[in-house]
């Protein structure tokens, strides 16, 4: 009964704490500006099957792609036993699914097998990260809590699969050796491997070491997910909605901003009344200097990025040694974003802190050798559009500061006077008829 | 031009007509003295295949396209908002053009603000003249040449335009050989958003040094090319290579244009 009430108060406790920080990212998520993303329902069901469930995007790197999938499939198939756990330790029962007879056999038997693929995987990842040090895991916005995050997310999982097939070894014996609450259910191809190791152990330590185990997979589930939405690792959850709101358009498609339309038109129809203002508001800003101007949709995007940087291998500005990385602009974006959030946690929502995303961490330099390419958005498995982000600095440079490069601004000038980026007249326009 | 007169929207509406489909040149197309050649080939072939069209001439002006990557939003929607009154004033329904760039801008950005048009890339118009038979294209110069295709960005990835352009290319009866980074993974020129009429950031090397060796690699005949910026990126690369009379850089649209002697 003891052991009950104090299951019951961890996983309250868990899911407690779990809940409040969702809140709190969600609320962050809303600091952003608004907007209506809700068309098309049927074709964004499709793209969230295909990219977030399916992993279409994954397959561009096999490899990674494979040892993923086994992760991820064992993770979500887990779930099933995680929910018997739950009810076990509630009620006080002892794998309580058993009655399903043929079917429980099969389930735990799959479970052994994907704990495994886990594992194998978990530990391809650790030495790719560590021993083979490939270049996107140790680039310069990879400092040290990054590279951390990702070996503590790989570790846990190595510590929590070792003790479900550890538990399932020592309670295949007690049930073969016919000990009392342990009901003969289940297969076991994996973890009977283990047997041996054990077998020589009395019946007494066999539960200690059976319950240590039960207890410390539970627990470690549940601080799991306490560290999930702190982590990189978050992305197992948002990558399902990041994808359903993710732009349907043509990736040349960029936004139209509104409220230039409505100024624009005003200039060029001067008989055109310009819409209310509220008093006291003051004008929206145009283009994006802190996470407050992004939209809720590209924060959402900060949060959905597990950092692995395909964006940036891909990007020809960084290929060639220029400072831009779309993945440190997404990287950044979340921080600030979280710097903000504790800020308003302590004193309040209107916090100020005088900072903000353009230059105190992304700088002009990284945001003018952009091309615009969109190789990092192709790249991204859980379309993250971090060029968005970077067109919407650059307005804000250009439009608000008139910060852009020299020039660009004589590029402007030309377009402005002659209609072409270059010092060409407009009559000019036919002389390739001539010659 | 050689044996046919360029009308302009402004002359066929004098004489109470209106073609098929309007040739948008672009500033590239217009001013650029290698990308005129470009232009040229296409008109050629537009007459050639039979094809009713017209150009805005001294009425067209820069789609924004740069200023809107640019980040200068007012610049782009006076340049757009002022095009799309002379498109519509037109009733201009069909587009053609060789630039990718306009060709994004005209096709996903002007809707936005009343302008709706078919717009099409000159890849697309000629893989639907060599589909249709309007021309014939048998061999050629580039008769089992080794050709490699480039890859825009605005007309790749930004719109999923991926096959048009290497259908063209295999009807010169050419060897097509694949660069490691092409399609969906296409390495960009350097040019993009704005990138051509600014210096590079500082780095390594530039974007287009990096692309020509990865051509270069290939060791083609012809490098191809379908956008006026990648064709400056290119060149300059292939230049700075000394390898410019080994290596052609060439629009699909010359190639083709050649390839039936026009």
């Amino acid at each position: 009964m003891l052991s009950q009430i104090l299951f019951s108060l961890f996983l309250l406790a868990g899911s407690y704490f779990f809940a409040s920080k969702v809140r709190e990212i969600s609320r962050n998520i809303k600091l952003g500006r608004d907007l209506q993303i809700n068309d098309r329902p049927a074709d964004r069901w499709k793209v969230m099957a295909r990219v977030a469930l399916g992993q279409s995007k994954m397959t561009s790197r096999p490899v990674a792609a494979f040892f993923h999938l086994l992760i991820y499939v064992g993770f979500v198939i887990i779930n099933i036993e995680v929910m018997e756990i739950i009810i076990d330790g509630i009620f006080g029962t002892h794998r309580i699914l058993s009655f399903m007879g043929g079917f429980y056999d099969f389930l735990i038997a799959s479970f052994e097998i994907l704990a495994v693929g886990v594992l194998l995987a978990c530990v391809v990842f650790l030495s790719r990260r560590n021993l083979l040090k490939l270049k996107r895991f140790w680039m310069r916005e990879m400092t040290s809590w990054p590279r951390t995050d990702a070996n503590l997310i790989l570790i846990t999982e190595i510590f929590l699969m070792s003790a479900f097939l550890i538990m399932n070894a020592t309670d295949s014996i007690l049930q073969s050796r016919g000990a009392d609450h342990y009901v003969l259910a289940g297969a076991f191809p994996v973890s009977s491997l283990l047997v041996p190791l054990f077998n020589e152990m009395s019946n007494d330590g066999l539960m200690a070491l059976e319950r240590f185990c039960w207890w410390f997979h539970i627990i470690g589930i549940l601080a799991f997910l306490n560290y999930v939405p702190y982590s990189k690792h978050f992305h197992i959850l948002l990558a399902f909605p990041n994808t359903w709101y993710s732009k349907l358009e043509p990736k040349g498609s960029f936004t139209n901003m509104e409220s230039v339309t409505n100024e624009v038109k005003m200039m060029m129809d001067p008989s055109i009344v310009p819409p209310p203002v509220a008093p006291g508001a003051s004008p929206p800003r145009f283009g994006a200097k802190d996470v407050k101007d992004l939209s809720w949709k590209q924060l959402m995007d900060a949060y959905s990025c597990t950092e692995c940087g395909r964006c940036t291998s891909v990007c020809p500005a960084n290929i060639t040694g220029k400072l831009l990385s779309p993945r440190k602009i997404m990287m950044d974006t979340r921080d600030r974003l979280e710097e903000l959030g504790n800020g308003i946690n302590k004193n309040g929502p209107d916090y100020e802190d005088g900072k903000s995303l353009l230059n105190d961490y992304i700088t002009p330099e990284e945001l003018w050798a952009c091309t615009s390419c969109n190789a990092c958005v192709e790249a991204c498995p859980v379309l993250i559009d971090p060029l968005s982000i970077i067109i919407d600095m650059r307005r804000f440079m250009v439009m608000e500061q008139s910060a852009a490069p020299a020039e660009l601004n004589g590029m402007f000038t030309k377009i402005e006077n002659n209609g072409a980026p270059w010092q060409f007249s407009p009559a000019d326009r036919m002389n390739w008829t001539e010659s | 031009m050689d044996n046919f007169k360029v009308r302009t929207m402004a002359d066929m509406m004098a004489a109470g007509e209106k073609p098929d489909i309007l040739f948008w040149v672009g500033c590239a197309g217009s001013f650029d003295d290698r990308a005129k050649k470009v232009t040229k080939a296409v008109a050629r072939i537009l007459h050639h295949a039979g094809i009713s069209f017209a150009v805005l001439g001294t009425e067209e002006s820069c789609t924004g396209d740069p200023a809107k990557r640019a980040g200068n939003e007012f610049l782009f929607q006076m340049q757009a908002m002022n095009n799309i009154m002379v498109l519509n004033g037109y009733e201009v329904t069909k587009i053609v053009t060789a630039c990718p760039h306009c060709f994004n801008t005209l096709k996903n950005e002007y809707p936005q603000l009343g302008g709706h048009y078919e717009v099409i890339h000159h890849s697309q118009l000629l893989q639907d003249l060599l589909d249709t038979g309007k021309i014939k294209v048998e061999g050629g110069t580039f008769k089992g040449k080794k050709i490699t295709f480039h890859d825009p960005c605005y007309l790749g990835r930004a719109n999923d335009v991926y096959e048009a352009p290497r259908r063209v290319i295999m009807r010169l009866d050419s060897l097509m050989v694949e660069m490691k980074r092409s399609k969906s993974n296409g390495l960009c020129c350097g040019a993009g958003g704005a990138q051509m009429f600014k210096e590079p950031e500082p780095g390594n090397k530039d974007i287009n040094m990096e692309r020509t060796e990865e051509a270069l690699a290939l060791t083609p005949d012809a490098i191809a090319v379908a956008c006026p910026f990648c064709m400056t990126m290119l060149s300059d690369g292939v230049k700075l290579h000394n390898k410019e009379t080994e290596v052609k850089v060439k629009d699909i649209a010359e190639l083709i244009a050649e390839a039936i002697d026009l």
